[in-house]
């Protein structure tokens, strides 16, 4: 119980840190960089929930794809930093007045006694959470899953032609019109007297 | 002894350090996206600590399509302020002001 409580609080102390660190930086590569870590030490807390599958996904998808698709971002566009910036010290209290009011109001409300819940009955050892999920996964919910790639399908086509660069100087044959052309827009006769 | 309130209360702090991250960084646009990934961690956190508090484990399926509909918003965020960017060479809230907003 005591490890559990000090893995708890260690992590705890490094995640709300990393956040705050992420929403004050100066620097969007660092502010990137605090998020990636915000969410490893939420990958630990999820372990901590035995939540095995997700805290590994949470790593896999979101710190290896969309941080580094966030990191290529921040890179590839040249913002002026200072310009950016400028608003920072003039919203400074709102944001923190807005963010502590908020907090203290879920934390009284979160603090009730039906909240109050003991950890569950440990599971066995040979116990397989990914198996869990897979099956529930795969029975119960098959047609949300089919929906969410579905979506993210969108999201590739979407992105894909978002981003696509036109080239309108580039040469490059058009099929479509090769296949579609016929003889009598590309022959001519004529009938010239012999000389 | 860890309950279920100190996962939620850790929850709630991450919702709001995502909230006032919106507040101070309201002129960069990637800040805003990262700011709503954090809100978006903080419900995770939530669903995940309530399905291993009541031993259920609809919550982790919900946890799954929730990262999935957030990369996909996060995809395509991006992908249009690649596009911003190119066409106006600037992410600046306050200079996007094409619809008068």
């Amino acid at each position: 119980m005591l490890i559990q409580s000090t893995v708890f609080y260690f992590f705890s102390a490094i995640l709300v840190a990393s956040a705050l660190a992420m929403i004050s930086v100066r620097n969007p590569v660092h502010a990137v960089l605090f998020l990636v870590l915000v969410f490893f030490t939420s990958a630990a807390i999820w372990l901590l929930l035995e939540a095995e599958f997700l805290a590994i996904t949470l790593v896999l998808v979101y710190v290896g794809a969309v941080m580094v698709l966030f990191l290529f971002v921040v890179m590839m566009l040249d913002i002026n930093l200072a310009k950016m910036r400028a608003g920072f010290a003039r919203y400074l209290p709102v944001g923190l007045l807005v963010g502590i009011v908020m907090a203290v109001e879920m934390a009284v409300i979160l603090s009730r006694p039906a909240f109050d819940l003991q950890k569950p009955q440990a599971k066995p050892a040979d116990y397989s959470n990914t198996q869990e999920l897979g099956e529930l996964l795969f029975t119960e919910y098959i047609y949300p899953f089919e929906i969410a790639g579905v979506i993210l399908l969108v999201a590739i086509i979407a992105a894909i032609t978002l981003t696509m660069h036109k080239r309108t100087r580039a040469k490059r044959q058009s099929p479509a019109r090769q296949v579609s052309a016929d003889r009598a827009e590309r022959v001519r006769l004529v009938s010239m007297d012999k000389e | 002894m860890i309950t279920l309130t100190h996962f939620l209360v850790l929850g709630a702090i991450l919702f709001s350090i995502g909230v006032a991250g919106i507040f101070l960084n309201r002129k960069n646009v990637i800040l805003l996206l990262m700011a709503i990934e954090l809100m978006l961690l903080a419900v995770n956190m939530n669903f995940v600590a309530f399905s291993h508090y009541l031993d259920d484990l609809a919550g982790q399926v919900f946890v799954f399509f929730i990262l999935t509909v957030s990369a996909a918003e996060a995809a395509i965020g991006l992908a249009i302020l690649v596009v911003l960017y190119r066409n106006r060479r600037t992410i600046n809230v306050q200079d996007l002001e094409t619809l008068r907003g």
